[in-house]
Order: structure tokens, then sequence, then C-alpha cells
């Protein structure tokens, strides 16, 4: 498989890039800093053995101008790609959104407005090269409004929304979308937060969304007691929700 | 669309693109920190990024895995930051040909191993476990079962990238800057954040391990089968139970281990094996020395008289304790210690019989010993084996810990030998003092590079007298 990551240097990307590459997947890495991706690939070519090179392009989810020419220069790199996987995003807590005006508009504009202008780009590429899976990561954030999260949920949420309508759409032309709803994740992003129950490692994150990836699965979530547990939470009546503070 | 550009506002030194988590790292949390042996615990704040050398510009220490035993990754008091670098772990370079390898110093062993032992490659040095980051092998100059052989693990590191005291970040060889190089090795971090190493890794002729075991008696014959062994074979160490008494002191299990050829070995990879941890769930009561007194003369009656030869698994070689992760919650919130120390064995042919009727006297409750017999002294300015026997013991903590390892201290100092500061939670500054004539070289070192004594840890507040 020809895969393109937007966000693979780092968290759960890295170790999804990994995964693909211990297999041999041939891998493209999008990113924001030039020096960051190259190290990367260097550690992604020697998980895969040396073989082949892993090439990088500089595409920043705040500069919308690197979309279009950044999915170019991989599909020609790999002649063409027969995935797009986007784990980049921002986070901030609650609290900090609310204080901060220019935070909450970055966020906000990341998380929502710019990964799906990315996305559009990408699933052009791939409905015209015919078909192909986009991967996105989404969050349990999204299925439900809640205290700490509803400012980063809200982004999450409408982004869970527009993939499930490009499933809807496009998915007889060929276009599978993956919509993985990652629970809390011991990341970079995740510093700093207490880890509540059922946190996991992007190490046993990684091979579940490959492995949806593969059968091309609309939503997955990740590790998998987030279904059941989002399950209760999204059922909650708001009387309940209100007196909870999670 | 166009996102409108927006003015942030940044800290110095923190990575623009990133505000919010600039601004969650500065309020972040203290957690509870500790060692392998849950004491002492610093309650601090353990900043994280991928980021390493971003994130060691204002912090005392960087600590790894947290698997030395003692206070030697954590930071001095509460009102420290420590970096961790666990998030650091790519794998920069590799040459087949030279085997010299270059990655982050968060990369753990586990994954260089699983990455390059199906490849014919493997660490000439590794200690008893696999969830050790790169950086905190060189700050310990870990040793393992082949260190009669081998050496240490800074006798394989070619390179270093260091942030130093000042905030510079260089490269430091055997080449350039070797006093501050070897003053790394075995450092304890104190003479410069790691941020990544460069060593060479070993050809192996299959990825199997051809093991051995002998019983053997007493702690004479386990010593000298121990010694016997070594001569002819890469691996070897011991097993031996420390609790009974009598004439069976100190009896025990040598083994032994090479890499084994082509035609022992089964012709495919390991398939490397899941773990389990062990739950939170035991109480500070629950181990008690019956249990391992019991434990220790099944597993001794188990083996047999034989010698018994295998072809094994290279991590339950390597890294027997490693299939239960979190083993370290059995002895409960109280917490345990591991006092090692390498006693020469030049000199004095009682010694080791007397070290062991010492911690008999003393009424030592040692839960495991493992014993092994060290090489020469290695490059490193501070590291800790020298030629002589090692004890690793394995204590829990009580009211008595401390007089018990003063105790030991005094024996160790009379006897020429020294601890293992990875380990080390307990030893007193003059004990160390007395037991380290490297100490002042290795401090002039450490002070041409940071004068003022920025990096610390609570280790270097207790053993070398700097700033709480």
């Amino acid at each position: 498989m020809r895969v393109v990551l937007l966000g693979a240097t780092r968290g759960m990307g890295r170790a999804v890039a990994r995964t693909l590459a211990a297999r041999g997947d041939r891998l493209f890495l999008l990113g924001r800093d030039a020096e960051e991706l190259a190290r990367s690939a260097r550690d992604l070519e020697i998980v895969a053995g040396g073989g082949s090179a892993v090439e990088a392009a500089v595409c920043d989810l705040q500069r919308p101008e690197t979309f279009a020419p950044a999915l170019a220069r991989a599909a020609e790199a790999l002649d063409g790609f027969d995935a797009v996987v986007v784990t980049a995003g921002l986070f901030a807590t609650q609290e900090q959104l609310e204080a901060d005006t220019a935070l909450r508009h970055d966020l906000l504009g990341v998380n929502f407005v710019a990964t799906i202008q990315f996305c559009e780009e990408a699933r052009r590429r791939l409905l015209a090269a015919g078909g192909g899976t986009l991967c996105v990561f989404s969050s349990v954030a999204g299925d439900r409004a809640r205290k700490p999260v509803i400012l980063y949920g809200a982004a999450k949420a409408g982004l869970s929304h527009y993939l499930e309508g490009l499933n809807h759409k496009f998915r007889s032309q060929g276009l599978r979308t993956v919509c993985v709803k990652p629970g809390f994740v011991r990341t970079g992003m995740t510093v700093g937060l207490k880890p509540p129950p059922f946190a996991a490692d992007p190490d046993d994150v990684a091979p579940l969304v490959v492995a949806a990836i593969d059968r091309g699965r609309p939503e997955v979530y990740v590790p998998r007691i987030w279904r059941w547990i989002m399950l209760v939470i999204r059922n909650l009546p708001r009387s309940v929700m209100r007196r909870l503070s999670f | 669309m166009t996102l409108r550009a927006v003015p942030r506002r940044f800290t110095p030194g923190e990575h623009p693109r990133e505000p919010a988590i600039a601004a969650r790292v500065g309020k972040l949390t203290p957690t509870r920190l500790s060692g392998w042996g849950r004491y002492p615990v610093v309650e601090a704040r353990e900043v994280l990024s991928e980021d390493l050398e971003r994130i060691t510009h204002d912090v005392v220490l960087t600590r790894g895995l947290g698997r030395s035993y003692g206070d030697a990754s954590l930071p001095p008091s509460s009102g420290h930051r420590v970096a961790g670098s666990i998030l650091a772990d790519r794998v920069l370079a590799f040459d087949p040909a030279t085997g010299i390898v270059r990655a982050e110093a968060g990369c753990p062993l586990w994954r260089l191993n699983r990455l390059f032992l199906p490849r014919g490659f493997f660490t000439p040095v590794t200690p008893g476990t696999h969830y050790v980051t790169l950086g905190g092998m060189v700050a310990a100059d870990v040793h393992g079962k082949s260190h009669h052989r081998d050496g240490s693990f800074g006798a394989h590191v070619t390179r270093l990238k260091l942030r130093v005291a000042d905030g510079r970040v260089l490269e430091c060889s055997d080449e350039e800057q070797r006093h501050l190089f070897r003053a790394t090795l075995g450092g304890m971090g104190l003479t410069g954040h790691v941020l990544e190493v460069e060593f060479r890794l070993r050809r192996i002729p299959t990825p199997w391990i051809w093991q051995e075991s002998e019983r053997t008696p007493d702690l004479e014959a386990t010593l000298d089968r121990l010694r016997a062994s070594s001569r002819e074979w890469p691996m070897t160490v011991c097993w031996a139970d420390c609790l009974v008494t009598g004439p069976h002191a100190g009896r025990g299990l040598v083994i032994r281990g090479r890499w084994a050829a082509p035609d022992e070995a089964p012709a495919t990879v390991p398939v490397f094996r899941r773990t389990v941890s062990l739950p939170p769930v035991f109480p500070s009561w629950f181990l008690q020395p019956w249990m391992v007194r019991a434990f220790n003369a099944l597993n001794y009656a188990w083996h047999g008289p034989n010698v018994r030869r295998s072809v094994v698994h290279p991590e339950n070689f390597f890294y027997p304790l490693d299939a239960l992760r979190d083993w370290n919650r059995v002895y409960g919130p109280r917490g345990f210690t591991q006092y090692q120390c390498v006693l020469p064995s030049a000199g004095d042919p009682s010694r080791q019989r007397r070290f062991l009727s010492r911690l008999q006297d003393l009424r030592a409750p040692v839960f495991l010993c493992v014993i092994k017999d060290c090489g020469d002294e290695g490059k490193g300015m501070l590291s800790f084996p020298k030629p002589g026997v090692s004890y690793a013991l394995d204590l829990p903590i009580s009211a008595s810990t401390q007089r018990l390892i003063d105790a030991l201290n005094e024996f160790v100092v009379a006897e020429g030998g020294r601890v293992y500061l990875a380990k080390d939670a307990f030893t007193r500054a003059a004990h160390w003092r007395a037991m380290e004539p490297r100490l002042e070289a290795w401090n002039r070192v450490r002070r041409q590079w940071d004068p003022d004594g920025t990096l610390r840890s609570a280790q270097s507040v207790r053993l070398f007298g700097d700033a709480p």
C-alpha cells in the first residue's frame, strides 16, 4: 500500500507510520517542520529494513496553500497513493480555550476548517485515481458534549460528521473513509492531563488503526473499550451530564 | 479559506508553534515520581515531549523510563522540573556494515532489540531489563551478563549528543571533548542532558541463545563455577539463595549462555512475547521472607542436580523478570531497594564468604540475590564495575534498611569495594567518598562544564553535596 501521512512525526501518527513501515508499506510524510520530517523518515526507513527511501514534504494545517503542492509531491514520489492518514491536530484544555481568544481561533480553525480543507484536497485526488482510503483521527470527545472538552469536542464532532457524510456519498465511488475515535492516549498531546482509566499507549492503538484501514471500517474506537464507554455516555440524560464533571 | 494570522505569545525557549502545550506544561501538576524501587518518592513535574532538545532547556535533570532503583532519576525537590526523554525514541541512522546505530536518547532498548534482532544484530551489553532508554544506559554505564568479556555499555558507545548546563548542544566522543565524554559515561546524567546516543551493535549468528545452567551447593561452589564458566562462556550470571543459613548458604544456580550456532537454533525468528502487568493490589506486608525461602528452595530443587541445556528465547535469557511488567508492585507501597556492590576478588580469599556471613548476621531480608563476576574497569570515569564479584540484593524497605545499608557499606569500604549509583537510595556521602577515589577527577570535569551546579538530582544532593 502507498500511504501519505499528515502528522506522523509524533504521537499516534508516529506509531501508525511504524506499524505500516514494518509490514512493507510505502510511506510519504507530511508535516510542518522539515527537520522533524527528515528525522522521522530516517526512523521509518530503518523500521522498514532500509530498502526503500521515505520521502517527505512540508504541509502545515495553518497554511492551506501548502495542501495541494504537498499532496502533488506525494503522488509524484509514490507514483499515486492508496491511502491518506491524518493524525495532525491541536489540543488545549477547556480552561485554556475559554481564556485565550487567539488559541481558540487556532484550535477550532486547525481541527475543523483546515483539516476538512485538507481532506477535500485528498478526497479529490483519491477519487480521481479511482478510489482509496481516507483515515482521519477524530476523537471520542466529538461523540457527546462534555464539560472538559466542549470546544475541542465541538471541532471533532464536526469532523466526525463530515467523515460520515463523505462515507455516505462517495463509498460507491471507491472512497473509503475511516474515522478514528481515540480515547485517552498517552502522547505529547496529553502531557499534563491526568490519565483516566483505560488510558492507552500509541503502540496499543496503532495496530487497531491499521486493521481498520485495511478493512475500510467507517468508524473505529481505539482502544476498543471506548466504543462501549461512549455508548453509555451518549445515552446519558442531560440532567446527568449537567452534574458530571468529566 | 484562509486562516487569519493571529499574534501569539510564547515564553522564550518554547516551540513557537505550540502555545497550547507550552502553557499546559508550565502549569503541569506535580506527579509522584520514583525509581523502580518506589522509594523515595518526590512530588515533581516531569516535562515530556518528542522534542527532547527543546524541553531540556530549563530543567535540572533528564530521566528516561525510571528504571534506576533509587533516587538517581529524581529531582532534588518538588520545586524542580525534570525532562522525560521517553517520547524521543527515533532511530536516526544505522550502518549494517559497521553495526553503528544512532538514536534519540529516549529510545528504549526493547525497541532496538526488536528492530535489529531479526536482522542479525544485538547490543553487546544489555542490563537485566529491556525497559531502559539509551540515555539511561549511558548515564548508568550499565553492565550485564557479558561484563567479563565486553565491559560495560560505555565501551561500545562511539558518540553522544549532549546539552550541557550552559545550554549549548554539542557532540562528544573519544576524539572530541574526550573528558566530557568519559565523565558522562556512568555520570548519572549530571554532566549534561543526553540527547542522542551512537553505539556499535554486534553481529550475532542466530537470534537464539544456547543456555546451560547448573546447581551449586554453597557459596564457594557458586563462585567457583561462575568463575570457571566465565573463562569459556561469553555470558554468565548466578542466582543465589542468601536466606538459607548453615552449610548451604549461598547455594544457587549458575547460568551461562552464548548465541546459538545456526545448526543448533530454530530457523525462525523468536516471536516477541506479550507481557502481563502485575496489578497494584499488594499490601506492604504481602511478601514475607518465608515465601521467598520457599520459592528459593523450590527453585533450587526443581532444577535438579544435572546440568541443563537448552536453546532459549533471548528475551527469556536476558530479561526473565520483564515477562511480568510492574513486578515491583509485589513489594507494596513500602517499596524496595537494591543494594549492589562489587568486592575485589584479588587479595583476601575469605572476603566473599565474610560478606555473606555479614549479610546473615545482619539478618538482611535478601529477597533476590544476583551474583556476577566483573571484568576490568571501563572508561567511564565514574562507572561502577571493577574486577571482582558483584552482588545485587533486593531488600524491602523497612525501618532498619538505613542501618543495614550503613553496615554493609562499612564492610564494602573496608574491603575496597564500591556501590552502584543506579541502584542506590541509602548510601551516605561519607561512605561514598571513601569508596570512590575517582570522584575528584570526575568532579573537576563536571565543574568545568557546569560551574554553577545547575544539573543535579536527589541522589547528587545526597551524595555529592549539591544544593537542594
